[in-house]
């Protein structure tokens, strides 16, 4: 994130802007867009049997001999050092095998941080981990208890007796809103943009809002806790994760423990959620330590309370969002700045302003953040970072600014689309967010709505709608690696050490294989979830399945060549060079002259082979910098509120979404309703109670800390353009993220509509309403 | 967990020899207890379980309906004869948790449940007046969401979280406690302390009694009801609820009761607005005037004032809801 990277990511782009776009990824369209074969079509999640019948086996339920369990001790100051630290008890209590704290900790060097450049550079904070005695956040892991049983660890651990040296720390948000500072770029875009004359425009708008938002600190709650069961024999280590990022992880630990990447085995087969939550953090290092301290294969599963404590979450935020408009509503000057948390030794920069930069057409911009640093546990990527809340802060602004202007929110933000990137110039790669809102508009009976709020009401309740628009980058990692097989029975399969982690990953690259290789469904494995495999890249970003994707139509484009050299002369397809054959019907067959065939069985079988297989990786993503590429979405929510007790209860959600290609109508759906699910809870029930004078999370267990429940989930409807993005591999762009951007603009956006009152702090909870 | 030896008592003889003794402490559902000896709160040396002493809900001779101790919370919400004469009582309890708490709670231990402030829970980074007795108190200054805003002291704020009780206290609700001297039956009103300068105490139970029962007294058929108001529409704890029940003649107040939960240390009857009410007209206004003249008690922290408002206007709400139809 240095001025360096702004400087070459501008030079690609504008050298890039001069590249004819055939030359580039995806300048010829994907073969496989349009085709009507397994993608788009609803298929099964190919695990779904295996987790209903309760087979699948997560990290915290491998079985080994041996295992002796693990438990953390953590700081309850927020800076300071240790003192004194009296593990006596500890180690004499029943069935302790070890106290691992920075005394007899082995000197290990912590991750480096996330980087875009580096994608072995994986931690989420860069302090030392067990190294010395000091404390830098309240919370942070100072010991580790080792024993036979999770009990008897969990028991020892509480006999641990330190005293703290604290010292002084910034706590608090607002204090050290003065000590800010502002880095050059965000991820791979620049921070600070300046477009026009933005404040000089907004002053002499004839309309114009300008307003601060708040939203809450919040923390991962993914159903399955983090957990690693870690095993070295000699120099070789091999850990059951549940993460993210695989391949990183095996990079990583081999660094820090300094043995050969080759000697490191990551295996995460399942993860039972992971929403940005699921990568490095100290818990790895430590527990891979003290397997190796205790000579036995050991298990780390945190509790709930130690992933609050050590896993961060979404930093809080300050924005201000300003929009100037002229009288038709056209926007002349669209700021939007502001005040995150970034602690130094932290990566996650919480770019709430990325999604500003696309969303609507304007004269001026004005777009710049601002980082704290307060002692905390590093705040990290989660579901849609920066523009889950950032979109709270803009579509909360369109929304005042249509009520200023006796406006339909939805007309105002049609009239305010863009049809180029707004600041940049680059071309959308396919961009029918308009069409999105006016389907969404139709579907939901929008015209339902009263334009003036407090109006419509049921009893005590209140009844309003609301919108707000959504949107998420493309991203395609550089890097992914496959290797693709194909077996003389006629079954194919795809291996790369990618990540299901709930979302379908696995089921969607079956079916793309079934489709590049013209083969039933049935005769497609994948595998995956493990690092000993071709090299696929984290899963984060929304950018996986396309990643693969890529890597996946470079193997099906390296494969027939491989088929006709072994088929031979006796071959029909005899003298057919790669580029004049098609797979299909289970083989290879000529473009132009389709009868000329043989199946992938007749071929390996005259070759006398059991497979074939190709290795390949994925074209770099030049697309991405060439074209503005985005997944978009309209969102639209009806909900009402008490006029006793200021109680909310939403009562039906509708999202709209344009993501290019929807590759399996049932996992996709079923991730636009948690995302949708999720951003309920950053609007109405979620926030982290983070104690300013300590610097100490209060509510760490999901019983204080409000994820919405089943009855705060009304009724969801999910619709989608399904319109190919010709860009990108299948013509899909990312999904996961998309659902939860939007939601919290369109719920405070019904709220007002249905009472008047303008909540512009999350979550709305019912004493800001009474 | 610290180590901690388990026994059942087969009978409440036995539950009182064996839980009168230090560090010994009875064991209802454990879906409280449990949870505190997870976090380090509670150390009991031994516990001693009580769940599965029988707990017949049985109607006595002068109509009253006597819950035993050890019933689930379930099977009281589910009775009949508590659906059909007590119905704002099995309404809180369904208000109450998730239905696979309210599967392993039972009385007793919903009525000994400690209180959920998070401050109380963190054994291990804060102080607790309540934990530590006269080691301070963290949640002044802190997260006062969920804190009294009724009958606190500069010792505690803490809230009593039951659903349960504050639908028993405005029920009359009696308790039927064993201790080694006999059995004595005393009002569930009575029964929660407020907090003064001992926290650490929260019920008039003595060394080595226990709850044997529940006594409901029969009462006059009236419109009752319990609602709840929180943070989400399931599985949180009241930021306020109110247990009413009214009996409306000609236009005029015959009988009300009326207790308010999430507010103080123990479920609050709210004997002003009873007494401003009784007798009165059923209108409006005087709802208004009954829930001013009770909430004029109040003392809210930075952080709950709103609770006052809000306590206020549920009562009203409430009290309106059920005087509007046929008494």
């Amino acid at each position: 994130m240095s001025r360096v990277q702004n400087v070459i990511v501008g030079t690609a782009r504008s050298a890039l802007s001069w590249v004819p776009a055939q030359w580039l990824p995806g300048g010829t369209p994907d073969p496989l867009i349009g085709r009507h074969g397994e993608i788009g079509r609803q298929a099964s999640r190919i695990d779904g049997e295996i987790k209903v019948r309760g087979e699948a086996r997560f990290a915290a339920e491998v079985a080994m001999d041996g295992l002796c369990y693990a438990t953390l001790v953590h700081s309850t100051i927020a800076r300071g050092r240790i003192a004194r630290l009296d593990s006596t008890a500890a180690e004499t209590a029943p069935g302790v095998l070890l106290v691992v704290t920075h005394r007899n900790m082995p000197k290990v060097a912590s991750p480096s941080l996330v980087s875009m450049s580096d994608p072995t550079a994986v931690g989420n904070s860069d302090l030392p981990i067990l190294q010395d005695d000091r404390v830098h956040y309240n919370g942070q892991v100072v010991a580790a208890v080792v024993a036979a049983t999770q009990e008897q660890a969990d028991h020892a651990a509480t006999l641990i007796a330190i005293d703290y040296e604290a010292a002084q720390a910034e706590t608090r948000f607002g204090q050290a809103k003065s000590g800010a500072r502002i880095i050059p770029s965000l991820l791979i875009e620049r921070n600070h943009l300046s477009f026009g004359k933005a404040e000089r425009e907004l002053a002499r708008a004839p309309h114009r809002v300008d307003n601060l938002y708040r939203t809450q600190w919040q923390n991962h709650n993914a159903i399955e806790l983090h957990a690693l069961t870690a095993a070295w024999v000699g120099d070789r280590l091999t850990v059951h994760d549940t993460t993210q990022m695989i391949a990183g992880e095996a990079a990583a630990l081999a660094k820090a423990f300094g043995i050969p990447r080759d000697q490191v085995q990551v295996l995460s087969p399942f993860v039972g959620g992971g929403f940005g939550g699921k990568g490095m953090w100290d818990h790895q290092i430590v527990a891979v330590a003290a397997a190796r301290m205790v000579g036995r294969p050991l298990r780390l599963q945190l509790s709930r309370e130690s992933v609050y404590r050590i896993v961060g979450g979404r930093s809080a935020t300050e924005q201000r969002v300003a929009i100037g408009a002229d009288a038709d509503g056209c926007f002349t000057a669209l700021l939007h700045d502001g005040w995150s948390v970034m602690p130094p030794y932290g990566a996650c920069p919480e770019a709430y302003t990325l999604g500003t930069r696309s969303a609507y057409r304007a004269k001026s911009f004005e777009i710049l953040q601002r980082h704290i640093d307060i002692a905390v546990v590093p705040n990290t990527f989660m579901r849609a970072p920066g523009e889950a809340i950032g979109t709270f802060a803009l579509e909360s602004a369109v929304d005042e600014l249509a009520h200023n202007l006796a406006m339909d929110p939805v007309e105002l933000r049609l009239r305010n689309m863009p049809d180029k990137h707004p600041i940049t110039g680059a071309p959308f790669s396919q961009h029918a967010q308009d069409q999105a809102w006016r389907d969404g508009a139709a579907r939901f009976g929008w015209e339902q709505r009263a334009a003036k709020p407090g109006t419509r009401r049921e009893g005590e309740w209140r009844i309003g709608m609301g919108c707000g628009g959504g949107s998420f980058p493309y991203v395609r990692m550089p890097g992914a690696a496959v290797r693709l097989t194909v077996r003389r029975d006629g079954t194919a399969t795809l291996a790369c050490s990618g990540q299901e982690m709930g979302m379908g990953t696995a089921t969607v690259v079956v079916q793309q294989v079934a489709d590049r290789l013209g083969l039933p469904l049935s005769a497609v494995t994948v595998e995956i979830g493990d690092s000993a495999l071709p090299a696929a890249p984290m899963a984060g970003g929304s950018s996986q399945t396309v990643s693969i994707a890529a890597a996946v139509l470079a193997a099906a484009e390296k494969l027939p060549a491989e088929l006709l050299r072994l088929a031979g002369n006796s071959s029909p397809l005899s003298g057919l060079r790669a580029g004049e054959v098609r797979m299909e019907g289970e083989g290879l067959a000529s473009a132009s002259e389709p009868a000329r065939r043989e199946t992938f069985r007749a071929i390996l079988s005259r070759a006398n082979l059991e497979e074939v297989s190709v290795t390949a990786s994925g074209t770099p993503p030049l697309e991405m910098l060439k074209f503005a590429m985005h997944s978009t979405a309209a969102m639209f929510c009806e909900l009402r509120v008490s006029d006793v007790t200021g109680e909310i209860r939403v009562d039906r959600l509708l999202g709209s979404f344009d993501c290019g290609t929807i590759l399996n109508p049932r996992t996709a759906a079923s991730q636009f309703r948690g995302g949708m699910i999720m951003g309920l809870g950053l609007a109405l029930t979620e926030e982290t109670l983070l104690d300013e004078r300590s610097g100490r999370i209060m509510n760490p267990t999901l019983a204080d800390y409000h994820v919405p429940v089943h009855m705060d989930v009304p009724q969801i409807d999910v619709i989608w353009t399904d319109i190919p993005d010709p860009r990108s591999p299948l013509g899909a762009r990312g999904i996961g993220e998309i659902g939860i951007t939007g939601i919290a603009g369109a719920v405070a956006n019904a709220v007002f509509n249905a009472t008047g009152k303008r909540v512009r702090d999350l979550p709305i909870t019912l004493d800001k309403l009474l | 967990m610290t180590p901690v030896t388990y026994l059942r008592a087969d009978s409440s003889a036995a539950a009182i020899a064996l839980g009168a003794a230090d560090g010994h402490r009875l064991l209802g559902g454990g879906t409280n207890l449990i949870d505190l000896m997870r976090k380090g709160v509670e150390q009991p040396a031994v516990l001693v379980d009580v769940s599965g002493l029988a707990a017949p809900i049985t109607e006595a001779a002068d109509g009253s309906l006597v819950i035993g101790a050890a019933a689930r919370n379930s099977d009281v919400a589910a009775h009949p004869l508590v659906r059909a004469r007590y119905p704002m009582l099995a309404r809180a309890i369904l208000a109450g948790a998730s239905a696979q708490i309210r599967n392993m709670a039972t009385v007793g231990g919903n009525l000994m449940q400690r209180t959920r402030c998070v401050y109380f829970a963190d054994a291990a980074g804060s102080r607790c007046n309540k934990r530590v007795p006269g080691s301070g108190c963290d949640a002044l200054g802190g997260f006062t969401r969920y804190h009294a805003i009724l009958g606190a002291s500069p010792a505690c704020i803490a809230t009593h979280p039951s659903d349960m009780a504050v639908a028993l206290v405005a029920l009359d609700a009696r308790l039927h406690l064993a201790g080694a001297d006999g059995v004595r039956s005393v009002a569930l009103a009575n029964f929660h302390q407020l907090p003064g300068d001992s926290p650490e105490v929260e019920t008039m139970l003595a060394p080595g009694e226990m709850i044997l029962a529940v006594e409901l007294p029969p009462v006059q058929p009236m419109r009752s009801t319990y609602r709840k108001v929180r943070d989400r529409a399931s599985y949180a704890f009241a930021l306020v609820s109110v247990a009413a029940g009214i009996v409306v003649e000609d236009g005029r107040i015959a009988d009300v009761r009326i207790a308010v939960g999430g507010v103080a240390a123990k479920p609050w009857r709210a004997a002003r607005a009873e007494a401003s009410l009784r007798d009165g007209p059923a209108s409006v206004e005087a709802f208004v005037q009954a829930a001013q003249a009770e909430l004029a008690q109040a003392d809210p922290l930075p952080g709950n004032a709103f609770k006052v408002q809000l306590a206020e206007r549920t009562l009203v709400a409430v009290l309106t809801d059920l005087a509007g139809g046929d008494a």
